[in-house]
C-alpha cells in the first residue's frame, strides 16, 4: 500500500485531528463554539476551516497542483488574515498537518517503512506553506488597498466640494503608534 | 509527557515548525488585559467636535497615548454616571442584574463569529461593565470581589470598556436569543454614554454629530452644496431618461417633508438611490419638499447619548412645523428608523401639529404612523405598486441578480421585512433569498453600524462582516447573485468595501435605485442605460454609451 493510499484510508481521523489542532490556535473560550456549531452560516469560520482542510488533504495526496490548492487555501487564509494572528501564526496551521501525519504513522508503526514517500509528501506541505504565505500577503495588501481607497474616496468627495462645505475633516494622528499595549 | 515519535533519518522532525507559538494564553477573561490593536479601533474624537455640542472633557487626546487626559475625578464621574442611569433606566438595572450567564447569546454576535475574540461574546461584552457594577453597587460584589464576578474600575478596565463599546454595532442580534430579553445593544448604548461623560468618543461619531448640530447633516454640507448636488443629479437624470425632474428645498406649505440620510448626497452609491427617489416623486407629481436645515435623517447622536440623539432628532419636527407640511416621508436609512420607531414617542409623544399621513396618490391611510406622522419610503412605494399606480419595467434590472440584506435597524429593530422584498420582486426579475438563519430578524449586521464605519478600523469591520458575507457568497455561488440590495445608507457606503474583500463581484444597491431603473415615466426617452450609465442588458451597443 502506498503512503497516499494509507493516508487516504486514514483521512477522517487525520482531518479531524488536524482540525482540532487548528482550533487550538483560537482562544480557549472560542474553541467550543468553532468545534460544535455545525451550521455553516452560524459558524462560517469553523465550517470553512473544516471543509477547506479536508479538500486540501485530498489535493495533497493527489499531488500538489497550485491551481487547485490556492483557492482552497484562500478561503481559510482570507479569514485568518483578519483575525488576531501574526503572519506566522496565521499560516502555521499548514505545518500542523505534518505533526498529525507523523503521529498517525507512528501509531501505525509504519513511518520508517515509507520514509522516502513521507519526505516527498512533506515537501508538498512545505510548498503549500509557501503558497499560503503569498496568499496571506495578498489578503493583507487587499485590506490596505480597501482602506486607502475608502479614505481616498472620502477625501476626494470632500475636495470636490472643498469650497462648498463647512470644513474638511483632516486625517487623524492615532496611527502614529503601531501597537498599543495597556496592561492596566 | 508527550513521547517524541521515532523519526526516519535524514528528515528533520517537523515539530520545530509546529512549535510556532500558535496557542493563545489560557486565562480567565478578567486576567486577560486589553490590548488595543491598530485596525480594530477608530480614532479618538477631536477637541472641537466635543466643544461644538458642549460635551465634557473636550481636549486633544489620542487613543495611542498612554495618557488619555482624563479629569482627575474620572472614576467618580463614571460611577456616578452608572448610579444615575440605574435610577433612570429600569432596563439598565435589570440587564445588570438578571443575566444568568446561560450563554445563549454568546455565539450570536457577528464580531465574535467572524473574529473569535471571546470579549465579543455579547455576554462577556456586557460583563465588562457588569463586573464594575457589581463591585460598586451590589453587596456580594463589594464583599466577595472577583469571586462574585466583580472588579475594580481602573484605567485598564476603562480602556477595555471603550475598546469593546466600539466593537458592538448595537445590532441587537444577541437579544433575539436571550431567554430574559436582555439587550446587549442597550448595555453598549449606556457604556458609550458613560464614556462620553469623560470625553471618550470616536471622531467618526463625534465629527458627524458636531456637523449635524451646526449645519443640519453629518457631512457638514451647506445649503448651496446640497442644492448644487441635487442640480447635478437632475442633469444626470435628464441625460439618462430625457425627463427634467422637479425638486424643491425648504418650500413652505408643501404637503410632505422628505427626510433622508445625508450620505445619499455624498456617497456615490447613495447618490443613485437618491436619484431613484427623485424620479419617483417627479413621476407622481408629489407635493414634497427637501430641507437644507433638516438635511439628515440619520442620527449619530444616538451613538453618543440619549440626550444628544434627542437634540438632533428635534430638528426634524422643528422643520416640519416651520414649513407647515402635513406629514413626513423618510428615506432609506437604518438607525434613523430605529430612533423614530423606538425612541421618538418616549421623547416627544404623539406629534399634534401634523396630520395622519395619507398617500395623496392611493388614498391609503398610514395608520401605523398615527403618532409620529412619518412614513417609510418603502411603505409608500409598496402601496403605490399594490394599487398599480406606477408603471414598471423590471427587465431594465436584468443585469442584476439580486438578494436583500435586511438592515438590522429596520428589520430586527422595527419588524420591517416585507416591503423591500415586495418592491424588489416588482422591479427585478431575479431575486434570491440568503439562507433563513441569516435574514429577517436573524439578519447578520454589516459589521459597520452604530458609527463604526470608519476606515481605520478596517479589520474589525471585515471580521464583523464575515457572517453576512458568508451567506452572500453562498447565494453568489448557488444562484449567481451579483447584487446586494438594502435600505440603509451605512450598508451602501460600507458593505461595498467588505464585499470586495469577501465576495468580489457583488455590487451594493439601494432599493430605490432599482425602482428608478424600472420606473416607466411619462415623456421619457428609450432607456439604454441604468441610472449609473451602465448599458442595460441587450442594449450594450446602445447609442447612449
Ligand atoms: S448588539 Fe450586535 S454587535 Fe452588539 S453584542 Fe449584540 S450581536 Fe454583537
Ligand atoms: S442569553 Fe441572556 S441571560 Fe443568557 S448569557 Fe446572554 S444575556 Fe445572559
Amino acid at each position: 500500500m502506498s503512503l497516499e493510499e494509507l493516508l487516504l484510508e486514514k483521512k477522517p481521523i487525520i482531518v479531524k485531528r488536524w482540525f482540532h489542532l487548528i482550533l487550538k490556535t483560537y482562544p480557549a473560550d472560542t474553541v467550543g463554539f468553532l468545534k460544535k456549531q455545525k451550521n455553516q452560516f452560524s459558524n462560517p469560520v469553523g465550517h470553512t476551516i473544516s471543509h477547506g482542510i479536508e479538500e486540501l488533504f485530498e489535493e495533497l495526496l493527489q499531488g500538489m497542483n497550485p491551481v487547485k490548492i490556492s483557492p482552497i487555501l484562500d478561503t481559510i487564509i482570507r479569514i485568518r488574515a483578519v483575525q488576531d494572528f501574526s503572519p506566522s501564526q496565521a499560516i502555521a496551521f499548514i505545518f500542523l498537518l505534518k505533526k498529525v501525519i507523523r503521529e498517525e504513522l507512528q501509531r501505525e508503526g509504519s513511518e520508517n517503512r515509507i520514509s522516502e514517500d513521507l519526505s516527498r509528501l512533506e515537501s508538498r506541505i512545505d510548498e503549500m506553506a509557501l503558497l499560503s504565505f503569498d496568499i496571506f500577503m495578498k489578503c493583507r495588501e487587499k485590506i490596505y488597498e480597501l482602506k486607502t481607497n475608502e479614505m481616498k474616496n472620502m477625501t476626494y468627495g470632500l475636495l470636490k466640494r472643498a469650497n462648498l462645505i463647512y470644513e474638511i475633516q483632516e486625517e487623524e494622528p492615532d496611527l502614529k503608534s503601531s501597537n498599543i499595549i495597556n496592561s492596566k | 509527557m508527550a513521547v517524541q515519535p521515532k523519526v526516519p533519518k535524514g528528515i528533520s522532525y517537523p515539530d520545530e515548525l509546529s512549535k510556532v507559538d500558535y496557542k493563545p494564553p489560557e486565562k480567565a477573561w478578567m486576567d486577560t488585559p486589553v490590548v488595543l490593536k491598530p485596525n480594530m479601533f477608530c480614532w479618538g474624537n477631536k477637541e472641537k467636535s466635543l466643544k461644538a455640542v458642549d460635551f465634557p472633557n473636550a481636549r486633544a487626546w489620542s487613543v495611542a497615548d498612554e495618557d488619555w487626559k482624563l479629569p482627575e475625578n474620572w472614576k467618580e464621574i463614571f460611577l456616578e454616571g452608572i448610579r444615575e442611569r440605574l435610577d433612570k433606566y429600569r432596563t439598565f438595572r435589570l440587564f445588570m442584574d438578571i443575566c444568568v450567564r446561560c450563554g445563549a447569546c454568546a455565539d450570536k454576535c457577528h464580531f465574535f463569529i467572524g473574529g473569535g475574540d471571546p470579549k465579543n461574546m455579547p455576554v462577556l461584552r456586557a460583563e465588562l461593565l457588569r463586573s464594575v457594577y457589581r463591585k460598586y453597587f451590589t453587596g456580594s460584589g463589594k464583599a466577595l470581589g472577583k469571586l462574585a464576578g466583580a472588579r475594580e474600575l481602573n484605567i485598564g478596565v476603562l480602556k477595555e470598556l471603550w475598546y469593546y463599546a466600539y466593537q458592538c454595532t448595537e445590532c441587537r442580534r444577541c437579544s433575539l436569543f436571550c431567554p430574559y430579553g436582555i439587550d446587549t445593544a442597550e448595555v453598549t448604548i449606556i457604556a458609550r454614554e458613560l464614556l462620553n461623560l469623560l470625553g471618550l468618543n470616536i471622531e467618526w461619531i463625534a465629527g458627524p454629530v458636531a456637523n449635524c448640530w451646526r449645519t443640519g447633516n453629518h457631512m457638514g454640507l451647506l445649503p448651496h452644496t446640497l442644492r448644487d448636488t441635487v442640480e447635478m443629479f437632475k442633469a444626470d437624470l435628464e441625460t439618462i431618461t430625457g425627463v427634467k425632474v422637479d425638486y424643491s428645498f425648504n418650500r413652505k406649505g408643501a404637503e410632505i417633508l422628505f427626510v433622508n440620510p445625508s450620505g445619499e448626497y455624498f456617497d456615490p452609491n447613495g447618490n443613485i438611490t437618491f436619484m431613484g427617489y427623485m424620479l419617483l416623486f417627479h413621476e407622481l407629481g408629489l407635493d414634497v419638499t427637501l430641507s437644507t436645515y433638516c438635511s439628515e435623517g440619520g442620527n449619530f447622536g444616538f451613538f453618543t447619548s440619549n440626550e444628544m440623539a434627542k437634540r438632533l432628532h428635534s430638528k426634524v419636527y422643528a422643520e416640519a412645523k416651520r414649513l407647515k407640511v402635513k406629514w413626513i416621508l423618510g428615506g432609506e436609512c437604518g438607525h434613523m428608523w430605529r430612533v423614530w420607531h423606538q425612541y421618538h414617542n418616549t421623547w416627544f409623544g404623539p406629534v399634534d401639529f401634523l396630520e395622519e399621513p395619507v398617500s395623496p396618490i392611493t388614498g391609503t391611510k398610514f395608520e401605523n404612523a398615527k403618532s409620529n406622522k412619518v412614513v417609510h419610503i418603502c411603505e409608500f412605494t409598496s402601496d403605490l405598486i399594490k394599487h398599480g399606480k406606477i408603471k414598471l419595467d423590471p427587465s431594465r434590472n436584468d443585469n442584476y441578480i439580486v438578494t436583500l440584506h435586511d438592515s438590522c435597524n429596520v428589520s430586527r429593530g422595527m419588524g420591517f421585512f416585507e416591503e423591500p422584498r415586495y418592491i424588489i420582486k416588482n422591479v427585478c426579475n431575479n431575486f434570491y433569498e440568503m439562507p433563513p438563519n441569516t435574514i429577517r430578524e436573524n439578519t447578520f449586521c454589516c459589521g459597520s453600524g452604530s458609527g463604526v464605519n470608519a476606515s481605520e478600523n478596517m479589520e474589525l469591520r471585515l471580521r464583523g462582516a464575515l457572517p453576512r458575507a458568508n451567506a452572500l457568497k453562498y447565494v453568489r455561488e448557488k444562484f449567481g447573485v451579483n447584487t446586494l440590495a438594502n435600505i440603509c445608507q451605512i450598508d451602501r457606503a460600507a458593505l461595498q468595501t467588505l464585499a470586495d474583500y469577501w465576495v468580489p463581484g457583488v455590487a451594493i444597491r439601494g432599493v430605490h435605485e432599482l425602482v428608478g431603473n424600472a420606473l416607466i415615466m411619462r415623456g421619457e426617452k428609450e432607456r439604454t442605460t441604468d441610472l449609473r450609465g451602465e448599458p442595460l442588458l441587450g442594449k450594450e451597443g446602445g447609442e447612449n454609451v
